[in-house]
């Protein structure tokens, strides 16, 4: 009901002056706010590409998913932390490993943010990271196959939320605990009652680090931390390179009805962690050794197998200890986005509960801390003076600031939750220059390159909460709703308006040029070091391990070798593992089996992917070929012949042979 | 306009815009500022028309085994040594039917032969298969030839 009245009143402050033009002309809906040569600039013509990615978490779905800008189209969804049978991601035995952890297999996550690498703060469009809030996990896509190559789990944590923002060269991607949580001396989760929240309870932000020419992760060092809910975080930029700034709420530490209980203050922090000098006293041997279990899973592109590698133990820094590597800055209120500007001079705390946002000043930051200008200390970290600190305030802003998003332009772009507005303003000035409605309660925006140094500017996109009367209704749920802008002017101006799948957070866009022409078309079969290859048809065959039937198969248009397997038992397990000979672009196989209890393989050129069966009667079983193929795709297909326990049915394979029946029939 | 008018219009399109496609995506490529460590571009090994093909005998017997090593991995799966049809015609008897120009072009450049020689479309409509695109370099082609002659009793 809110948000229609909302739109009502948006509806009427953009009729207002049509009207006066045009007397009798009433807006019907909501696309009187888009102006009449919109629709051109989002045009894509047929065959014709987008000029950007956008790459968008996937929220719920758990996935990431992979837009065209400015027309909207959606690309592709690139599994992560869920199972997709759709392709077999978590189904296979090749990527059930992926989504391994400490609490074993976990098929399903909550991906909220994107980070795309960069080089001296720009993109340079090798990888993109994506968080996992649920079960604590970073994974690493690479971009030019679109695969998830890496997922790491974050031990002493909860809630990885505030991640995985990366340092300008891509030296770290963060991870900062959205719950804190009981740690004793081992850093261990021991069995305290909930409300001893003040006296036990920590959090931690980790640093994992990532290999310069590999992208490979592995967990730097960990910074441990009073007990409060960080919540989002950015690197510094140029002069501030070193630094890295996190918003933290319930600095009441409550641990029920944080709704009203971590709103008592009038200032919650923003904290900044020298990461420089932590990763100095980490590698001094100044951080304690700490025993912890977390999965480490890695994907080889030349087996197209994932591993997943059990660890057991982190450096964690305790900056009661360190006393120069962490300081508070006061900050209104409950602050959620916590954005640097592309100059580095800038910090831009979002305090949900605030009437103002707050910009601090990175040189005034320093020297507050060479004074020694602080206003106390909370858990023993010295809190900076709020006015020693601030560069401004842009004052009544709108309802609910979130996130910031720069156009290098001297500009920032505030999302407004409650006010379902994104409102620009000048950095400098700390004022306001225009604002324009979204639909529904926007919660991150984002301009291409807008958290880099150089932004690409052209467009910011909204990323809406709320969906209601957008599309056509779908029954009690709904999709979500984005809307496109054009920024190139002094005035935003709505463009576009398209539906998103899952429930996107974070997105950041990219010029196409930076990815495109490094997008990988075919895996070579020459390089292919599965275990149970088949190079060509002459190496496909079946054999038996005990109850394990191995069956290395290949498929090409349009049949599969062999197509006729004979000599399975029931208490077998059937591995059938598909090698797809084809060695041109697009051209996938599909592999099924009735009644396998999980799901297809979608086996790309040059790929071997595996599927576990278990048989779980006697008979006669096809399998076939489910992605369309060729004009044969629909003879591509075969069967399996399962007998009972204990029959002496040899194992035997065959492709093509002339019917002559073999055995007995009934 | 006459068909083959109208076909010959349609492959000058398509061939412009190949053209066209291809040099975006290269200035693409320039434009971007690409790190070393970046994946390298994984260029496609089709599409470029191959004018003359030399044999000479005796047979490269080097040519004549990498040709067949390549054949097991790439070609087995549809064409047999004889003059069985399987999803392709068998190969017995190719290197006296076809000229090895044409041979080498359907391997490397299938796409162009598909759409502009005739034999090739009569291929198409018997086998009812594109022939596809096995990524095969033009050397690795000349030894398949190679390994064709072999099979069809050249020394």
């Amino acid at each position: 009901m809110k948000t229609q009245h909302l739109f009502l009143l948006f509806a009427a402050i953009i009729a207002a002056p049509l009207a006066l033009l045009s007397p009798g002309c009433k807006p019907q809906n909501p696309t009187s706010a888009v102006e009449g040569d919109a629709a051109s600039k989002v045009y894509v013509a047929p065959g014709k590409y987008d000029e950007f990615y956008s790459i968008v978490s996937g929220g719920f779905n758990g996935q990431v998913s992979v837009y065209g800008l400015p027309s909207g189209r959606l690309l592709r969804i690139v599994p992560v932390f869920s199972q997709f049978p759709e392709n077999g991601w978590g189904y296979s035995e090749e990527t059930k490993p992926m989504l391994n952890t400490s609490h074993g297999f976990v098929p399903w996550d909550d991906s909220h943010h994107i980070a795309l690498s960069t080089t001296n703060g720009e993109h340079d469009g090798r990888w993109a990271f994506v968080n996992g809030n649920n079960t604590p996990r970073i994974a690493r896509i690479n971009l030019s196959t679109f695969r998830t190559e890496e997922i790491i789990e974050i031990p002493n944590s909860s809630g990885n939320h505030s991640s995985p923002f990366l340092t300008e060269n891509s030296e770290y991607a963060i991870a900062g605990t959205r719950f804190s949580y009981p740690m004793d001396d081992d850093n261990s989760n021991p069995d305290v009652s909930i409300n001893t929240y003040k006296q036990n309870f920590k959090g931690t932000v980790s640093f994992v680090s990532i290999d310069k020419e590999t992208g490979r992760m592995g967990i730097g060092f960990q910074v441990l931390l009073p007990g409060v809910d960080f919540d989002l975080s950015r690197c510094g930029r140029g002069p501030s390179h070193d630094w890295f700034f996190f918003s933290c709420y319930n600095t009441e530490q409550a641990n029920t009805l944080l709704e009203v209980n971590a709103s008592q203050k009038d200032k919650d922090f923003i904290m900044a962690v020298n990461w420089k000098k932590c990763e100095e006293y980490a590698k001094a041997g100044k951080g304690k050794k700490s025993k912890v279990r977390y999965a480490h899973n890695v994907w080889d592109e030349k087996t197209h197998s994932g591993t997943s590698t059990i660890e057991n133990e982190v450096v964690v820094l305790d900056p009661k200890e360190l006393k120069d590597i962490v300081y508070f800055m006061p900050c209104p209120k409950s602050p959620h986005g916590c954005d640097v500007d592309p100059s580095g001079e800038y910090i831009c705390g979002s305090g949900k509960l605030a009437a103002v946002i707050p910009v601090f000043s990175f040189t005034k930051m320093q020297k507050a801390i060479a004074d020694k200008n602080f206003e106390g200390e909370y858990d023993g970290i010295p809190v900076l003076k709020y006015d020693a600190v601030l560069h401004g305030e842009v004052k009544k802003p709108g309802l609910g600031p979130l996130h910031t998003e720069f156009d290098g332009k001297g500009f920032a772009y505030t999302s407004m939750f409650v006010s379902s507005e994104i409102v620009k303003w000048n950095i400098e000035k700390v004022e306001v220059v225009d604002r324009v409605p979204t639909y529904y309660s926007i919660g991150h925006l984002s301009i291409p390159g807008g958290p880099t140094r150089k932004p690409h500017g052209k467009y910011v996109i909204a990323y809406n909460k709320i969906t209601k009367d957008r599309y056509l209704p779908t029954g009690p749920e709904l999709t979500q709703s984005a809307q496109l802008y054009d920024i190139s002017g002094d005035k935003m101006k709505l463009l576009l308006d398209f539906p998103t799948t899952g429930e996107p957070h974070y997105a950041e866009a990219i010029p196409a040029n930076l990815i495109a022409p490094k997008s990988v078309k075919i895996f070579k079969i020459e390089e292919n070091n599965h275990p149970y290859v088949a190079k060509g048809e002459k190496e496909a065959k079946a054999f038996r391990e005990g109850n394990k039937v191995h069956i290395n198969m290949t498929s090409i248009r349009s049949h599969f070798t062999p197509d006729n397997i004979e000599g399975v038992k029931i208490g077998d397990e059937v591995y059938f593992h598909v090698t797809n000979l084809e060695q041109d672009w697009d051209v996938p196989h599909g592999f099924a089996v009735k009644g396998a209890n999980n799901a297809e393989i979608l086996i790309m050129p040059g790929e071997t992917c595996t599927l576990k069966w278990v048989p779980d009667r006697v008979g006669v079983f096809p399998i076939y070929c489910t992605d369309f193929c060729s004009a044969l795709h629909q003879e591509m297909q075969g069967y399996v012949r399962v007998s009972p326990r204990g029959s002496n049915v040899p194992l035997t394979f065959s492709t093509g042979n002339k019917a002559e029946p073999t055995g007995e029939t009934k | 306009m006459s068909g083959k008018t109208t076909f010959l219009a349609a492959l000058l399109m398509i061939a412009f815009l190949a053209c066209t496609s291809r040099k975006e995506a290269e200035d693409a490529a320039k434009k971007s500022p690409t790190p070393s460590e970046a994946a390298t571009p994984q260029p496609e090994v089709h599409g470029t028309e191959v004018k003359t093909v030399e044999l000479t005998n005796p047979l490269n017997k080097e040519w004549v085994t990498a040709g067949k090593g390549i054949y097991d991995t790439k070609c087995l799966a549809c064409h047999k040594l004889t003059n069985e049809k399987l999803v392709g015609p068998g190969w017995a008897g190719v290197t006296k039917r076809r000229e090895p120009v044409w041979l080498i072009n359907m391997i490397t450049n299938v796409d162009m032969m598909l759409a502009t020689d005739a034999e090739a479309q009569k291929m198409l409509e018997e086998c009812l298969v594109r022939m596809p695109n096995q990524n095969v370099t033009q050397e690795d082609a000349r030894k398949i030839i190679e390994f064709m002659r072999e099979n069809d009793g050249e020394k």
